[in-house]
């Protein structure tokens, strides 16, 4: 019987010939992920476990992101405990404010997962990085503490639902974020719990590396346990400039077994957008109707990247932020936000009306950077629109792709990219 | 210990670790400040209402969202003695065995629990007793691995064993 992509790298890291769907494990984890919030818990516990170093200094992998730089007093503590251990341990991926940038951007981007990894990260949207064909999944604290003591994890090999994307996008400002949301939509937020979800199929080669990290970052967001995707010539561009290390490419067998298989057509996709307060209430732009908002985050781990930037200085370019609204733009990475620099989108952004940040997670998790009053609604291109995610338990949030978020800050309504600029 | 009687504290399906702790609370991982936020948006001064070995009851998907670990240690801190709850997202469910967080899955058995019930659970056993009714039903156990972490309180002390080569 054939494995999926999913078993195959599992049981590769568990020294096993083959696994099945339900089975635990223990397995040799790659990479170890850590940020400035579940990072002090996990090393606290890892204190406690009777080991002096970490399995590898190269392999544990340690960004303040979410609330540095620092917002507050205690969040510089946090920070300065991830410092301190991160010197003590001789850490070689831990990146300072200067160099940081969200976490889920800035891995790939500086070539620390390879296809074929097994990557565990003290965070959520540590799922992202299944776009490079890498089994990687969130874990807690503790998790991540041992794992640092011991260089394994103990998992359940999940069932694995079949994504098979079909067609090709029939506008520009359909991406990436849009086929996640339309997923979600369709199986909800527990509609894969505890499995794997594989994307494949020819839609899949019309969008790009990081409209794919888009879509494997919210693949938690419906209770996946993995997000992953096939290696293709996209994915070996992507990585030949920036990964070192020698890694194994592994496909999904013909006969692998399946729990489920969905099809999304590319084609007939419109955007999407998440109403409160879940990422499965989604309607197409077309039937959002009146919807005014006071403000407009463009960033996060899910579209904080180039082609994020890049579609909302190409829809706010010559226009102007409604007066009523404010726009927060947050590049992913201190690359991103120095080629964006080079293009002139800083340029544009704040000739628009709107604010260039620093990369940081703060808006996305309600930390800082952008909180939402009492009654306030906020269009974002983050991934979680949960009560209170970002400030007031009275405020509310929608979810979109950049696209539709540049348009609606022009608008100071949520608004379709066409009513802003033509095709 | 496996065996635990409270008072239910009843929550509906999709309750996110932001409604558990929000993540304005996560600047400080003290127990006072966890204990003190927890479900803070659900139950208003839920820390206060609590009476020591109560027990959550939750609907589907308890707990999904982001991976803080804070999430079950709030409610372990809270005084909870067990979470009962139709399913657990994925990190809930690993980070309370690892932090010794009682928890089991019933699927459609909340249904018969309601706010202030009596409730018994045997985590072990699979066992669920309505007190109050008399009725009992029967839900999954974990798997042996599961237990051995179970066995060893957390998963810091399994680990420890292992790094001593006892396990």
């Amino acid at each position: 019987m054939g494995m999926t992509i999913t078993e195959k790298i599992l049981a590769a890291h568990a020294g096993l010939e083959e696994v099945k769907a339900g089975e635990l494990i223990n397995a040799k984890v790659d990479i170890a992920l850590g940020n400035d919030i579940t990072g002090p818990v996990a090393i606290k516990e890892f204190e406690k476990m009777g080991v002096e170093k970490v399995f590898d200094p190269e392999k544990v992998v340690l960004v303040p992101d979410h609330f540095a730089p620092a917002k507050d007093i205690k969040s510089a503590e946090q920070c300065k405990v991830l410092r301190d251990f991160a010197r003590s341990q001789e850490l070689t991926h831990y990146y300072e404010v200067g160099q940081m940038g969200i976490e889920h951007c800035l891995l790939p981007e500086q070539g620390i997962v390879a296809p074929g990894d097994l990557v565990i990260g003290a965070d959520s949207h540590t799922v992202t990085y299944g776009a490079l064909g890498a089994f990687a999944t969130g874990v807690g604290s503790t998790d991540l503490a041992a794992a640092m003591a011991t260089g394994e994890v103990w998992l359940r090999v999940p069932e694995t639902i079949k994504v098979n994307l079909t067609g090709k996008p029939s506008s520009p400002w359909v991406v990436g974020k849009d086929v996640i949301l339309d997923l979600i939509g369709k199986i909800g937020v527990d509609g894969a719990l505890y499995q794997a979800l594989e994307f494949c199929g020819e839609g899949l080669s019309h969008l790009s590396m990081d409209s794919r990290f888009t879509i494997a970052n919210m693949a938690i967001e419906a209770g996946a346990k993995n997000g992953i995707m096939p290696v293709d010539e996209k994915t070996l561009i992507y990585t030949k400039c920036r990964v070192k290390k020698p890694y194994q490419v592994y496909e999904s067998d013909p006969d692998a077994v399946y729990s489920q298989e969905i099809e999304i057509d590319l084609t007939s996709l419109k955007p999407q957008v998440a109403f409160p307060h879940l990422p499965s209430n989604t309607r197409s732009i077309e039937d959002v109707g009146e919807v005014f908002i006071d403000q407009v985050v463009i960033g996060s781990c899910t579209n904080g990247r180039m082609e994020d930037m890049r579609i909302a200085a190409q829809i706010l370019k010559g226009k102007k932020v409604h007066p009523y609204l404010r726009l927060i733009v947050i590049p992913g990475t201190q690359g991103i936000y120095q080629q964006c620099m080079r293009e002139g989108i800083v340029e544009t952004i704040i000739e628009a009306g709107g604010v260039f940040s620093t990369p940081t997670c703060g808006p996305c998790l309600g930390g800082y950077m952008g909180i939402l009053a009492k009654g306030e609604r906020a269009l974002t291109t983050t991934n979680r629109n949960f009560v209170g995610r970002m400030g007031h338990p009275e405020s509310e949030i929608y979810l979109a792709n950049p696209a539709v978020a540049a348009a609606s800050a022009v608008k100071g309504r949520i608004a379709a990219p066409e009513e802003v600029i033509g095709n | 210990m496996s065996k635990y009687i409270g008072k239910v504290w009843r929550v509906g399906d999709d309750i996110d670790t932001d409604l558990i702790i929000a993540a304005r609370h996560l600047n400080d991982a003290s127990p006072e400040n966890l204990r003190k936020n927890c479900l803070q948006d659900v139950i208003p001064d839920f820390a206060e209402k609590i009476s020591k070995g109560d027990i959550l009851v939750a609907g589907k998907n308890f707990g999904c969202g982001s991976s803080r670990e804070h999430a079950p240690l709030a409610i372990k801190h809270c005084g909870v003695s067990c979470v009962v709850a139709h399913s657990f997202a994925r990190i809930f469910y690993r980070n309370a065995i690892n932090i010794g967080l009682p928890i089991i899955t019933v699927g459609d058995v909340v249904e018969a629990f309601q706010d202030g019930d009596s409730i018994e659970v045997d985590v072990n056993q699979g066992i669920i007793r309505h007190l109050d009714k008399g009725q009992e039903y029967q839900a999954e156990t974990f798997p042996p691995f599961i237990q051995e972490i179970i066995a060893a309180g957390n998963l810091v002390n399994y680990v420890k064993k292992r790094v001593k080569g006892d396990v």
